[in-house]
């Protein structure tokens, strides 16, 4: 008997156990998380603070906070620094200016480790922080994830370099970058009437979701061209070191020009092994080939004559990028790529939208966002990717795609 | 009172915890106690609970090493989510859900079966190599897939979209590595809570059925086992085709709990197969339950130490090594048993007086 009662005893202090075990867990959570939004106010306070020791102007009309996402660390966390520094710059651009109709602005990017799932945690933790309007994702995939999140709450999202289809695909979203499939077209059709080339290889990343995109826009809108493509190489992320086999295949064929819709770092890579093998050839690419000049331990020489399309070059002489460079370059220390313009783009383009539709700190997240779905058709951005860019209400940008070519170790403008 | 076993009361603790936690999320999210960020972890914290109890099955229970989890998980989502998008319409969502799961179930059943005839017949850690194999063969097969449906049927390529000749009203199911986008939101809290109890119910009984102990005889003495007659493979397959088909229903779970798809490295990598291997390691190798808490609590971690930005995955590192010297190391398990008799101990004197 006295056994049993002693097992029962133990079995309920073990249940009591779990069940406080449970219980302060769950409570931590919720300490924690306010912690963490506690914290990161804390922390954007202080940014603030010197934005406003730096900014004499007056901001009266409360905060805006603006929601960021991005991958900050992992392999794609170059593109997410730059695109957070790219923003974070025009915020305290616009905050030293007085804010948005005067309204200090708060930026609060999180990481998302470019994972979908990670994506949407960042979101709710945004949500939780308070955010009114979303800067984000930097990437496909993850922007496609939350784009059904805040279409769900009603957030105006705006991706600054999401460019699959999909991402703005709910009404609620716009974005600053040209999407896939318009890359794929433009650069097909840039190809086709500047005669560029009568014969073309492709090598793309069979297993990246821009890569492919544009691949496949180019394949069918060169069935429209007087060119034909005569090589596809693919490779995946995988084994991006040797491009030998795709290189000869394209020399095999007879290409006069290899296109070439990926990142900078495969395309030097690519570039190198070409000069390697003696392929001399003309070459092509998107904005991902933006930055290949900057590559380590690469001969910059190489890229001589290479053609990209890209909205934006660090080396352009215009005011705006000028002082963006400067500015870029004086705080991170290094020379900004299009992903930090497209973040610097996406803020004064919701700064533009929200002057336009007269928003103040007091509305509501759906407030806030069925007014700036109305502004953003009516707005013209003059950013660092574009002149007078606009928008419709499927959320794609209207702008000139801007072909360079390399000369002389830079960008100018063809 | 009724008898209990000691097993049965344990398995009751165990099912009480996950219900009653269940419970006080439930009130906590109607009072909005919850923040969006904790709501949103729901569904993950469900799927990660439950791959880490099929994996403790193999690991635990089985006595085998699989480092190829991420990868049931892997074909248990992609194949509900092609189900999924393909019957969005034709179906009411919630029968559609309900055959999405067993699709995946079956599926990653049907793939564990396969991939473990050849290696359960071997003895050592090949079952670890094969898996680990698997788990990214899966990866880039998916990501080299093409799968399209229109008028004239089901296309599929491993090139590209254009060679799938699709009629323009088709719809395209699986983009290579795009992934599938618009899967159906078909997950949610109470789902997966039922899905947890589901599996529990499967892995408790599985143990303390005729059949569990035959597989745990394997484990503790093959020889011994071998010699009483037990058929090993035919054991080891029925234990690791369970703990597959398991992973396959976190893996639909997953899968309809986001609007797209992809088969990353970061989700279905290695790196994800050994993110559950630490679910069951921190939590107890064989111990169901310490997988759920372990399960759980790594999940949140890493969100809740947002606040930290850039130091995170590095605070988060550490914290997994003092709570695998905290479980496991010989000096530490001593200092808890002392400290733990100094409370209890005293506790059960007053009891006894």
């Amino acid at each position: 008997m006295k056994k049993k009662m002693l097992s029962l005893v133990l079995a309920g202090a073990m249940t009591a156990a779990v069940l406080t075990g449970c219980g302060s867990s769950a409570s931590t959570t919720s300490d924690a998380a306010t912690e963490t939004a506690a914290e990161t106010t804390e922390e954007a306070a202080g940014t603030e603070e010197s934005a406003d020791a730096e900014a004499s102007a007056e901001t009266s009309g409360g905060t805006f906070k603006i929601g960021g996402i991005g991958p900050l660390t992992g392999g794609a966390a170059v593109y997410g620094n730059a695109a957070m520094n790219g923003s974070q710059i025009a915020v305290d651009e616009i905050n030293a200016a007085g804010g948005i109709n005067g309204m200090t602005v708060e930026l609060n990017f999180q990481d998302d480790e470019l994972d979908a799932e990670k994506s949407v945690n960042a979101y709710n933790a945004l949500k939780d922080w308070g955010a009114q309007v979303l800067d984000g994702c930097v990437t496909s995939a993850c922007s496609i994830a939350v784009s059904d999140k805040t279409a769900q709450d009603q957030m105006f999202q705006i991706t600054p370099s999401g460019s699959a289809v999909e991402c703005v695909a709910n009404d609620n979203a716009f974005r600053i970058c040209f999407s896939d499939p318009n890359q794929g077209i433009a650069s097909a059709q840039y190809i086709g009437e500047n005669g560029l080339a009568t014969k073309v290889a492709v090598i793309y990343d069979s297993s990246d979701v821009y890569s492919s995109g544009i691949y496949e826009k180019f394949v069918a809108e060169a069935a429209n061209q007087p060119f034909e493509i005569v090589a596809a190489g693919a490779f995946t992320a995988d084994n991006k070191t040797d491009f030998s086999v795709q290189l000869q295949q394209a020399k095999d064929a007879g290409a006069d020009l290899v296109f070439l819709p990926i990142y900078y770092t495969e395309a030097s890579l690519i570039l190198t092994q070409a000069a390697d093998m003696g392929f001399d050839v003309a070459f092509f690419g998107c904005d991902g080939l933006d930055g290949i000049l900057n590559v380590e331990n690469f001969d910059a020489t190489l890229a001589e004559g290479v053609m990209l399309l890209t909205p934006f070059a660090a080396d352009a002489t215009d005011d705006l990028t000028v002082k963006f460079v400067s500015a870029y370059q004086e705080k991170y220390g290094e020379t900004p790529n299009q992903f930090a313009a497209d973040g610097y783009d996406t803020i004064y383009t919701i700064k533009a939208a929200a002057e336009k539709a007269g928003i103040t700190a007091d509305m509501s997240t759906e407030e806030i966002c069925a007014a700036l779905k109305a502004a953003m058709t009516e707005i013209s951005v003059d950013g660092l990717t574009g002149e007078g860019i606009t928008w419709d209400a499927s959320g794609e940008p209207t702008k000139a795609p801007k072909a360079v070519v390399i000369k002389d170790g830079a960008y100018t403008a063809m | 009172m009724k008898k209990l076993s000691k097993t049965t009361k344990n398995n009751l603790i165990t099912y009480g915890m996950v219900i009653l936690a269940y419970i006080i999320v439930q009130i906590l999210v109607a009072t909005g106690h919850v923040s969006s960020l904790v709501q949103g972890l729901l569904v993950p914290f469900c799927t990660y609970v439950i791959v880490a109890i099929a994996l403790n099955l193999t690991v635990g229970i089985l006595g085998e090493l699989s480092l190829g989890h991420a990868g049931f998980m892997c074909v248990g989502a992609f194949t509900s989510a092609v189900f999924s998008l393909a019957f969005k319409d034709a179906l009411p969502g919630g029968l559609r859900f309900f055959i999405a799961i067993l699709i995946g179930a079956a599926a990653a059943a049907l793939v564990g079966f396969l991939v473990g005839i050849p290696v359960l017949r071997l003895r050592g850690d090949y079952l670890a190599i094969v898996t680990l194999a698997f788990g990214e063969i899966i990866k880039n097969i998916i990501n080299a897939l093409y799968l399209g449906v229109d008028s004239n049927g089901i296309h599929f390529s491993m090139k590209d979209a254009m060679s799938l000749n699709m009629e323009p009203d088709g719809l395209m199911l699986i983009k290579g590595a795009q992934g599938v986008t618009g899967t159906p939101h078909d997950s949610n809290f109470t789902v997966g809570v039922i899905l947890i109890l589901v599996t529990l119910f499967i892995v408790l009984n599985f143990i303390n059925s005729r059949t569990g102990r035959a597989v745990m005889s394997i484990r503790d003495n093959r020889i011994a086992a071998e010699s009483v007659g037990i058929n090993i493979t035919k054991y080891k397959l029925i234990a690791f085709t369970v703990s597959a088909s398991l992973a396959g229903v976190a893996g639909v779970l997953y899968a309809h709990n986001l609007s797209t798809l992809n088969a990353l490295p970061k989700n279905f990598g290695y790196n994800m197969s050994i993110m559950i291997l630490v679910f069951v390691v921190l939590g107890g190798i064989g111990n169901i339950r310490g997988s759920i808490i372990a399960a759980v609590l790594l999940t949140l971690l890493p969100e809740v130490l947002r606040g930290l930005s850039d130091y995170r995955m590095l605070i988060y590192a550490i914290v997994l090594i003092v709570m695998m010297i905290f479980n496991w190391s010989p000096n530490a398990i001593f200092f808890r048993k002392r400290l733990a008799q100094r409370f209890l101990g005293n506790k059960k004197a007053e009891k006894e007086a």
